[in-house]
């Protein structure tokens, strides 16, 4: 099994949010980066696979500033072979820019094909959620996105994914190689052990400066979400109910 | 006048109601606005989106549309954009549309405005506004991409009746046969609705206790008549008590119902993530220094085991 998993270094999720002095971005001062959650998922997911194939290799990309180096040392730390960061200060606003950047590397660096190229289902930074996909169409390779159920069958080389959607799950068939994208649920990502974490600082990883265009999706203001107005205690325990039920009826008036 | 195409969405032959969303927000880019649907034959409720706008329907029809077919799909939308001169092409971000939307997108060479809360036309050019950072931000980009492919957050354009008499159109294409191919749809529970959709949302946390007590909450949300599903927490779905399609939060659902009731639940910043867009909020926990009455519009501090039943009771009244 040769594995590729692309990966992203993100803030934590319980970052306070600060906002840069030019409105436009994080102010990234104390601001604590973790690996992707979903991309763990991933991670995980190729480890198992190649674990289970007892032979392959688990190849990790990441798009990123230079920091984003540790990132992937945690994908390592958790058991990818090699990783390689396309690095750029500066991450688009524009997903097409960033999977033309991963699908040319995944082309051309890879020295052949991949048998599974794996994705998080989304950023939870920018909440793009369509790096995936997007590389799936400029690879020509067939693509499931939030997978959370997985079944491989090696002998025929064909898949079976399950994602949720709206009421149900959806079983999707498809042949390898794929794209898939990660959803919770796939598996139980791994905490990296400490031989892990010292072995990792001796896997390789491959810094390439890349240069991406600017894409057609132009920044133009981050702003605090508005407040919610200032709620109310309608009271304590059983006997508040029917004024709060009054409140939602004549006043709310969603009842 | 610009033309903008609304991707609409069918199962079983039948519009989903979204689709009215999908219409009335191509319809605030301000433009003709043409629906667009696959599927294997005629959809029942097409004519419906005539009612939110469309100034035309046209369903592309193929025998292999009577399930979604992510490539068929995503060929079939690209070419008619291709041959279509569009302005913007608008996607519901359900789970269907977050699938389909960056394929088309990939196929016509441009980025997504994935999941937006807001979209308008300023000065010529197509502004979007997309909650971010776990909906602790919020992030405006101009999409000055030819044509602007945007996703629209479920449950946040309001759909809005401005009758037209819009034409429809039906066009039997031909596509490449799917690699991806879905085999079934595994449905949930009868009658469950899915929190993503619901009109109303009842959520439990670690504040039931156990899993059994999530009846208190089956009762409640039965007491709406069929209008509220449940949701459930992180802790409590990591826990093994509810399902991950139950989950609203970063790591599940994002919902944005009319109401959103959190019991026993904190309002950890995961959960506040997925619900804090909902119109109202009602929070009932013992805890009154609980972070979720910092986002509740209405609070009851009790113990959920008392309050949740007297509310079933007075619902039962009002749809009695």
């Amino acid at each position: 099994m040769k594995i590729a998993v692309c990966i992203k270094r993100v803030p934590d999720s319980e970052t306070r949010v600060k906002i840069s002095a030019d409105g436009t971005k994080l102010d990234e001062a104390g601001v604590k980066f973790v690996l992707n959650p979903y991309d763990e998922f991933a991670v995980e997911e190729a480890l198992q696979r190649k674990e289970k194939a007892g032979t392959g290799e688990v190849a990790v990309f990441c798009l990123g500033p230079a920091a984003a180096q540790e990132t992937i040392r945690t994908a390592l730390a958790m058991g990818a072979d090699r990783g390689v960061l396309l690095q750029s200060d500066a991450i688009p606003a524009d997903g097409f820019v960033t999977a033309q950047a991963i699908a040319a590397e995944l082309k051309a660096g890879s020295a052949g094909s991949w048998d599974l190229i794996l994705f998080g289902k989304m950023a939870i930074d920018d909440y793009n959620q369509q790096v995936g996909p997007m590389v799936a169409e400029l690879l020509g390779v067939p693509c499931v996105t939030a997978v959370a159920h997985l079944d491989i069958d090696h002998t025929t080389g064909r898949g079976i994914g399950e994602r949720e959607i709206e009421g149900g799950i959806e079983v999707v068939e498809f042949p390898l190689p794929a794209v898939l994208t990660a959803d919770k649920g796939l598996n139980e990502p791994r905490y990296p052990a400490l031989k892990g974490i010292m072995a990792a600082k001796k896997k390789p990883l491959e810094v390439k400066p890349v240069q991406l265009a600017a894409g057609g999706i132009e920044v133009q203001a981050l702003t605090p979400p508005p407040q919610r107005k200032e709620g109310k205690i309608v009271g304590e325990g059983a006997g508040a109910v029917p004024e709060l039920v009054r409140l939602l009826r004549e006043e709310a008036k969603v009842l | 006048m610009s033309a903008l195409l609304a991707v609409c969405e069918q199962r079983d032959g039948t519009l989903r109601k979204i689709s009215h969303e999908v219409v009335t927000g191509a319809h605030r880019l301000g433009g003709s606005v043409e629906a667009v649907l696959c599927a294997a034959g005629p959809v029942a409720g097409a004519e419906q989106l005539g009612k939110f706008g469309a100034d035309k329907v046209v369903t592309l029809t193929n025998a292999a549309f009577a399930k979604y077919n992510p490539e068929g799909f995503a060929q079939a939308i690209a070419d008619r954009v291709k041959a279509g001169g569009y302005q913007a092409v608008v996607f519901a971000a359900s789970a269907t549309g977050k699938d389909l939307a960056p394929r088309v997108a990939a196929k016509l060479g441009v980025g997504l405005a994935a999941d937006c809360t807001e979209v308008a036309a300023e000065g010529g050019a197509i502004v979007a506004t997309r909650p971010v950072y776990a909906g602790k931000a919020l992030l405006k980009v101009k999409v000055a991409t030819k044509p602007a492919v945007l996703s629209l957050r479920p449950n946040v354009f309001t759909p809005v009746e401005r009758p037209k008499a819009g034409s429809a159109e039906t066009l039997a294409v031909s596509v490449a046969a799917g690699r991806v191919v879905v085999r079934e749809v595994k449905a949930a529970e009868a009658g469950a609705l899915d929190v993503a959709e619901a009109q109303i949302v009842i959520s439990g946390g670690r504040g039931l206790k156990e899993p059994a007590n999530f009846k208190v909450i089956e009762e409640l949300a039965r007491a709406f008549g069929g209008q509220a599903a449940v949701g459930a927490s992180r802790a409590v779905v990591d826990a093994g008590w509810r399902a991950h399609a139950d989950q609203v939060g970063q790591t599940g659902k994002t919902v944005s119902p009319t109401l959103y009731i959190a019991v026993g639940i904190s309002g950890a910043i995961q959960h506040l993530a997925g619900m804090r867009t909902s119109k109202v909020i009602v929070a009932i926990n013992k805890d009154k220094d609980a972070p979720i009455f910092k986002v509740a519009d209405y609070g009851v501090v009790g113990d959920l085991f008392e309050v949740v039943p007297k509310l079933t009771e007075e619902i039962k009244k009002l749809h009695g």
